[in-house]
């Protein structure tokens, strides 16, 4: 399990490096997620789908550690996971984006990006505040790496423009080079292409297969639109209703009748 | 007898000024590029390190001498260095427009049989990759940018760091003969082949010898008194002439600083952040920022209006007289310094011209006004006259003789006669060689004498000796009633307006002129956002009625001023549609340096320009494009076709009164 297979479209997937086990997670009375395992390998991009109310975003969350489901368990690199804050979770170097765009409005789009490396930052805060020997370096050596996320995604153009002013496309832009800043073993991407046009799609998907490719960072999205993911992952996990209904390469999960069935709305007969 | 001199220091090629210059400006800076948010540079004795690192790996790739070296990218240091390293070792570089599409590319690196290939990026190999059997001449790649290249199958082609490394390492084996080659290089070897996109038929290739390059640089470097201290930006299409020139044939001869944006997109920053002092823009550049400055001049306060508006009147008065040296009273010219320390100096500044001593503007003409703003500002904007196989200079405007219909006197060096039908030919160190493999255009274009056609057809100005063009010889033509007919003199006018970004006039062997008009998306954007009108795409606001109405406005308003000149009153649009969508390079219909291509238009819009003629009052079309990468799609409009007034010529209303 943990030995490095090949996947079909021969592309070399590394072990195991986060794996759910029969993860349940409730809100009073209604089951957002019933049992579901599933696990991520290193270095794929690993694409959770479903219809709306599915429980996808529940799920990302439970990655993410913002939820702690009720029963099951996630192991992490090898280890068991117990319930951890939000910041423990960053601190183990998981990174994610928003579906509702989160980032300072008022603040230059270089500014937004350099919060993401403040988990990487050991400078106290006096020494912060009077911008003073080890900080003074840090902020170079942390403002290097922001200049190479911003060249990577391409926005040297708006690198000093506040974030208020750009429009859709570029904030989730803006936010991808946030989370990336972060240098995060596993990007959590939440609808990455929600609202955009064929265009910023597009773009959108060039640049997440880049950063897989370059970074070798894992990446586990997800997406409505079905073209987009079937495209991009490696591996998909179908949800309805909060149960797992497939799991596997795009090819196998399109031909899963319960899948066709869950998406097209085929009678049960 | 200069020829003799530079013959004699030994400076005879571009790798030779490049020596030169290592030694005598070692320290100064030669290449700057904007990377990582920081301005990082190179020396001249550090760029001739450079460029030999990667003249060594080409001979270890096996480059020959006459090999053809293409180069497609966007203005980076590492670009110019490849040029100048090809040369190094006797090959010719060949720079390829970056945003050609792969069919384009595919005709030119087979007809040149380029064996290396230079790429920016990866959208540049996999253009090359594309293009595969169709040229099958090509051995080798080199890409500079090396993200998203890792899976790549490297067995035919390198990084350009790991190239310059293993150069490095071959100093020792293949130092003499590149030193043997350099040594080898002659003063009518060829420098650099450039391809003409041509506004018809196949690009040519056009050969420039290291004589039309050096010489040219010297002549107009001495021109404009241009020195080792000056800095340009180098934003232009590396496969321009222009940018040849400027880049790497004055800036050698000269020892000035290139520096490189960090991208097309961030041009304009760069642009403040550098402040150039020798600058050069087509006139859409400068059009541009004339608008951008306007619309927020709209939004400021009633305050800052006012200043804007009070100084800029000033400006207008006196400023073109104080840049040419002209008296202008006391008064004045203390108003003019307050001026500038309140508008004038941070206009100057947000623009990027603060440090500007020479700028320069051609290709196409400039609207008066546009020039008469940024002369008036101080700026030294001159306008000159040229083409590829004259290394870029025909004419020139001296400084304190600038005018806005001229464009100027003969460069150093160049001779000018106007052939009786009134085109112009020239003759001058900088007449390039030959098109390459076609020596049929050749003959056709250069005699024996070395006289060239350039297909311009144009006339001295009596008083001053300065030239003016009219129109494309061949463009010029009568209409069905024998009045004359010269397209561009119109569509000029009209694109001065801001609102009219391209414009194409119809009337060959017709009985009255039509045209189609491309609406500029900025400006007009802006207005629809603040008049409160609402549009979802570029072709719903070109078939904007209120759109259509101030582009009506417009057109009769150069009919007007086209029916005071009895000779060409004749142009005057009857008929005119605002098109549903941008000319566009990528699809044929202008070419890469965004001039019109007009039989293309008038093919691919034949439906259009029928309706235009036989009067009806909307016509439904389809027309193709071409996406970026070079898939294709249609988009269907339907054109509402608008009549406009055309005016009685002065002279037939004399006649008429009489």
């Amino acid at each position: 399990m943990t030995q490095a297979t090949i996947t079909p479209d021969g592309r070399q997937a590394g072990p195991v490096l986060m794996d759910l086990r029969n993860i349940t997670l409730r809100f009073g009375g209604v089951t957002a997620i019933k049992d579901i395992s599933f696990d991520i390998r290193e270095g794929e991009i690993r694409a959770i789908i479903g219809p709306n109310g599915a429980g996808k975003s529940s799920m990302l969350n439970v990655i993410s550690g913002f939820y702690v489901p009720q029963e099951g368990e996630i192991w992490f690199k090898g280890y068991r996971r117990g319930p951890m804050k939000p910041y423990e979770v960053a601190r183990l170097g998981i990174a994610r984006t928003f579906q509702n765009i989160a980032l300072f409005d008022g603040m230059s789009v270089l500014d937004n990006i350099m919060t993401g490396r403040l988990n990487l930052m050991k400078a106290r805060i006096w020494s912060q505040a009077l911008w003073w020997g080890g900080a003074e370096r840090e902020e170079i050596e942390n403002r290097e790496q922001v200049e190479k996320i911003i060249d990577f995604l391409e926005i040297q153009n708006i690198r000093k423009t506040p974030v208020g002013r750009l429009p859709y496309g570029l904030k989730k832009r803006v936010e991808l080079a946030r989370a990336l800043a972060a240098e995060p073993r596993i990007l959590l991407l939440d609808e990455p292409m929600a609202g955009m046009n064929v265009e910023e799609k597009e773009d959108m998907c060039r640049f997440i297969l880049d950063v897989n490719d370059e970074f070798g960072t894992t990446i586990a999205l997800i997406e409505h639109d079905m073209g987009v993911v079937m495209d991009l992952s490696d591996r998909v996990v179908v949800m309805d209703y909060g149960r797992k209904i497939g799991d596997g390469t795009p090819d196998e999960v399109r031909s899963n009748p319960e899948v066709i069935s869950a998406y097209l709305g085929v009678e049960h007969a | 007898m200069q020829n003799a001199q530079a013959a004699q220091a030994g400076l005879q090629s571009i790798p030779a000024l490049l020596a030169r210059n290592a030694e005598r400006f070692g320290n100064r800076p030669a290449y700057r590029e904007k990377e990582f948010g920081i301005w990082q540079s190179w020396t001249w004795a550090e760029a001739a390190d450079e460029i030999r690192a990667l003249a060594l790996g080409f001979l270890v790739l096996g480059l020959n001498r006459g090999d053809h070296v293409a180069i497609i990218g966007r203005n980076r240091p590492a670009h110019y260095w490849s040029m100048v390293a090809a040369q190094m070792c006797g090959a010719v570089p060949v720079p390829l427009y970056q945003d050609a599409v792969a069919d384009e590319m595919a005709y030119v690196l087979g007809h040149c049989g380029a064996r290396f290939v230079v790429c920016g990026d990866q959208e540049q190999v996999d253009k090359v990759l594309e293009v595969g059997d169709r040229a099958p001449s090509v051995q080798h790649l080199v890409y500079t940018d090396k993200r998203g290249m890792r899976k790549y199958d490297h067995s035919r082609m390198n990084a350009l760091a790991h190239l310059q490394a293993e150069g490095r390492a071959a100093e020792q084996r293949l130092g003499d003969e590149l030193d043997a080659r350099i040594a080898a290089l002659g003063y009518d070897d060829t420098c650099v082949m450039l391809y003409t996109s041509g506004t018809t038929g196949k690009p040519k290739g056009v050969v420039l010898s290291n004589r039309n390059i050096i010489e040219t640089g010297k002549n107009t470097a001495g021109f404009d008194h241009l020195t080792a201290a000056e800095e340009v930006l180098a934003y232009l299409p590396m496969a321009w002439v222009g940018d040849f020139i400027f880049s790497i044939g004055q800036a050698y001869w000269a020892g000035f600083t290139v520096n490189c944006p960090e991208g097309a997109h961030t041009m304009m920053t760069d642009l403040r952040e550098i402040g150039p002092t020798y600058f050069f823009a087509p006139p859409r550049v400068f059009e541009g920022q004339l608008t951008s400055v306007m619309i927020r001049m709209e939004d400021a306060g009633r305050v800052k209006r006012w200043l804007f508006r009070h100084y800029m009147d000033l400006a207008r008065r006196i400023g073109p007289a104080l840049l040419d040296g002209q008296p202008v009273n006391m008064l004045d010219r203390l108003r003019y310094g307050l001026g500038s320390l309140l508008v004038y100096g941070p206009l100057k500044n947000t623009l990027g011209y603060s440090r500007i001593r020479v700028g320069y503007t051609a290709g196409e003409a400039i609207g008066p006004e546009i020039f008469d703003f940024y002369r008036s500002l101080g700026i030294n904007l001159k306008q000159l006259y040229g083409q590829t196989e004259a290394s870029v200079f025909i004419t020139q405007q001296p400084d304190g003789q600038v005018r806005s219909d001229t464009v100027g006197v003969p460069s150093p060096g160049v001779e000018l006669r106007i052939a009786e039908n009134g085109e112009v030919f020239y003759r001058s160190p900088g007449t390039f060689v030959e098109y390459f493999n076609n020596p049929d255009s050749t003959a056709s274009t250069k005699d024996a004498e070395g006289w060239v056609a350039t297909g311009d057809a144009g006339f001295f100005e009596q008083e001053t000796g300065h030239l003016r063009i009219i129109d494309r010889a061949k463009d010029v033509g009568r209409m069905a009633d024998g009045r004359m007919f010269a397209p561009k003199y119109v569509e000029n006018r009209l694109k001065f307006y801001p609102n009219i970004l391209e414009a194409v006039v119809f009337g060959a062997g017709r009985d009255m002129c039509t045209a189609f008009i491309n609406i500029d998306l900025t400006a007009v954007g802006n207005w629809a956002e603040r008049n409160n009108i609402a549009y979802a795409s570029y072709q719903e606001l070109a078939g904007h009625p209120q759109v259509y109405a101030t582009i009506k406005q417009h057109v009769e308003a150069v009919n007007e001023s086209v029916a005071a000149d009895p000779m060409l009153s004749g142009c005057q649009i009857s008929r005119f549609l605002v098109l549903h969508k941008e000319l566009d390079p990528d699809d044929g219909e202008m070419t890469r340096t965004r001039k019109v291509r007009r039989n293309i238009i008038a093919e691919k819009y034949a439906d259009l320009i029928e309706a235009l003629y036989d009067g009806r009052d909307a016509v439904s079309t389809r027309t193709e494009v071409t996406y970026e990468d070079g898939r294709k799609g249609e988009i269907r409009a339907t054109l509402t076709i608008q009549d406009a007034r055309t005016f009685q010529s002065q002279t037939m209303q004399k006649v008429a009164a009489e």
